[in-house]
């Protein structure tokens, strides 16, 4: 096991109140797997990520429980120096914006150069070979000229590259990826995700990619954490949870969108209702007032993850055993 | 045939780039580039393209939020071009549009009730002002909101309660077109088909047409009647929904359908990809002949010598490439 998070919990207070956005979590990630977070704005999935980086602001947000084993190490329980080591080395981070995350006043160069000078303790020489080589394996042609360019130089697509060379430069186990195409156009996230996924394989980096999008889920996952309100709601391989969904929440979402693949349809089949407020959940299942397939026990008592078929697929539904049968009717 | 609502003819889209301290030209941005297509009454046309590829400045021009270099947008049988500001005030009534983010276009001090009752009032639609409350009423119905959102503000709705407001606006005008740029993409998913189902039945209760400009190519196939595909400010195909679709004859088409992640693991381990190479060009320096050229996997000699004209490959399928 790479990373194996154990009932994680972060709260922010906020005017409006104390928000539990992520609320007694586990999940884990295999060494080389690429596993997905999914879920709604709000649903408690990048701030997972935060977490795990202990990019978590205090006073208003924090870290209220729960470990984060990484290689065997509770990274709740390092110093702010240990961490940093971490966050440099250890693990890489891609962000959906990779212009708010790369510094405009720094050539390309520098800001690849840095880390490997701190982190590995390579000299000037040694630190820029290693930046060309890291640009030609994201793709960047010309990467002598380009190192001496500025990210403002570079185009959108582009920049998500150079995140990516950053992110492996210093050669992490594993990279933390929150959103890292969905400000991109439709053709430069299929080569930004073919070329995640190529790194990976040929690296045998381990991946988290955190996402709304069902679609990119399906082809680069191995395994899926479904989020809603803080909390998974399904577990399951992605075969399995896109042939199989057992929880009503995956199933709608499946069922909401519209597909290329599918003949047309008449009417989408939306969920219903509002997203939840997340100062003020339900005592029970926080999906209860948009679910289906509710139940009276729904409103009273919160649904545990609970084994629904075999390989490890999960759900915390009430319903789940009864929901395949009934939504078929 | 029913007759044409919207006519778009040849239409041109200049930006001049000035840069330094004397503000000389350097260079023109060519954000459309000659632009043609009709749109019947109650029809959905759904503009796709990447960023950068003229749809947004397409509504844009047809709302004469911008006064387009060349060409002819005729609405309703009214020439708009060259049209004075006072004429076309009357006209853009019945032209909305609906944004991507409503929240940037919802006044944050004003309650729901008041912006819905201003444009109202100020286009004289209703003058009474116990009329006009129930006019606003109406519309909050009309969009899947309760009459007691009158009295709340933007920042206490969600995401897709605002985008109801944002229709409930362009309602409120009683228009017949209304240009829908992005109208779902900043929403989540399990509320932008709400919208949609939404969209598609005001659209069948008040017989309005739509320009449809947006990213998502299945939401596209989904709403519209007819799509046109844009590439660095041309139409590059233009067809009925299911021929674009299932027989598409542009490669560009092609490889950005192929592009779109279909959620389902099983198809896509089998699925074959096309992944394009290199980005879309500056639209500052466009490259000679098929624009497309550069990034086309069937491009050969002749594509960077002359431009391919859209052309009707099959009864109302226009392609705009030489090997169509």
């Amino acid at each position: 096991m790479l990373l194996d998070v154990r009932n994680l919990k972060t709260t922010f207070t906020t005017g409006a109140g104390l928000v539990r956005a992520v609320d007694g979590v586990s999940w884990d990630v295999e060494e080389g797997e690429t596993v997905a977070l999914v879920g709604e704005s709000g649903c408690g999935k990048s701030v997972s990520a935060l977490s795990i980086m202990q990019l978590i602001d205090p006073p208003a947000g924090r870290i209220e429980a729960g470990e984060i084993i990484y290689k065997g190490r509770d990274l709740l329980k390092l110093s702010e120096a240990e961490m940093r080591h971490v966050r440099g080395r250890e693990i890489g981070m891609i962000f959906q914006e990779p212009m708010t995350s790369l510094n405009p006043v720094l050539t390309i160069g520098r800001q690849l150069t840095e880390g490997l000078e701190i982190h590995e303790k390579m000299d000037v020489a040694a630190a820029r070979t290693r930046a060309i080589e890291l640009l030609g394996l994201v793709g960047i042609p010309d990467g002598e000229r380009r190192l001496a360019q500025y990210p403002h130089q570079f185009s959108g697509g582009m920049r998500q590259r150079m995140m990516i060379a950053m992110a492996l430069a210093c050669n992490p186990s594993l990279i933390l990826a929150d959103e890292p195409t969905t400000a991109l156009d439709v053709t430069i996230q299929a080569q930004i995700l073919e070329l995640m996924r190529d790194l990976s394989r040929r690296l045998g980096v381990a991946m988290l990619i955190i996402t709304h999008n069902l679609g990119v889920v399906a082809r680069y996952a191995d395994r899926v954490n479904v989020m809603y309100a803080g909390r998974i709601i399904e577990r399951a391989t992605a075969a399995e949870l896109y042939s199989n969904p057992r929880h009503p929440y995956t199933l709608g979402l499946l069922r909401s969108v519209p597909r290329l693949d599918e003949p047309m349809r008449e009417r989408l089949v939306p969920i219903e209702g509002q997203p939840p407020d997340l100062t003020r959940l339900p005592k029970g299942c926080a999906f209860t007032p948009r679910c289906a397939f509710r139940v009276a026990r729904c409103d009273e008592q919160a649904p545990a993850l609970e084994e629904v078929a075999a390989g490890g697929h999960v759900s915390a539904c009430w319903e789940s055993k009864q929901l395949v049968t009934k939504a078929a009717a | 045939m029913t007759e044409a609502l919207l006519e778009v003819t040849d239409l041109v889209k200049h930006f001049t780039v000035s840069s330094g301290m004397f503000g000389g030209t350097t260079g023109v941005v060519r954000a459309i580039d000659g632009v043609s297509f009709s749109i019947r009454r109650g029809e959905t046309l759904g503009l796709v393209g990447e960023s950068g590829c003229g749809k947004t400045t397409t509504g844009r021009c047809i709302l004469q939020l911008e006064r387009p270099t060349s060409g002819s947008i005729r609405f309703e049988g009214v020439e708009l071009t060259g049209l004075p500001q006072s004429e076309l005030r009357a006209v853009r009534r019945k032209m909305q549009v609906i944004f991507q983010d409503p929240y940037s276009s919802l006044n944050p001090r004003m309650s729901i009730g008041e912006i819905l009752a201003e444009p109202i009032k100020v286009h004289g639609l209703v003058p009474d002002q116990a009329k006009r409350e129930e006019r606003v009423r109406e519309l909050l119905a009309q969009v899947g909101l309760l009459a007691q959102h009158a009295r709340r503000y933007p920042h206490q709705l969600s995401g897709g309660q605002r985008q109801r407001v944002g229709i409930a606006r362009a309602l409120a005008m009683e228009p017949s077109l209304i240009v829908c740029d992005e109208p779902v993409s900043a929403l989540d998913v399990s509320i932008q088909a709400q919208i949609i189902n939404l969209l598609e039945d005001l659209q069948s209760r008040l017989g309005l047409t739509y320009v449809f400009i947006a990213h998502d190519l299945s939401v596209v196939r989904h709403i519209s009647d007819r799509v046109a595909v844009m590439y660095l400010g041309r139409i590059v195909e233009l067809a009925d929904r299911k021929a674009l679709y299932e027989e598409p004859l542009h490669p560009y088409t092609s490889a950005l359908l192929s592009a779109v992640p279909i959620p389902d693991p099983r198809l896509e381990a089998t699925r074959e990809r096309t992944v394009l190479r290199g980005e879309v060009p500056s639209p500052l320096n466009p490259p000679s002949g098929c624009v497309f050229n550069p990034r086309c996997p069937i491009a050969a000699d002749r594509c960077t010598a002359e431009i391919p004209s859209l052309r009707e490959i099959k009864p109302g399928h226009w392609s705009a490439c030489h090997f169509s």
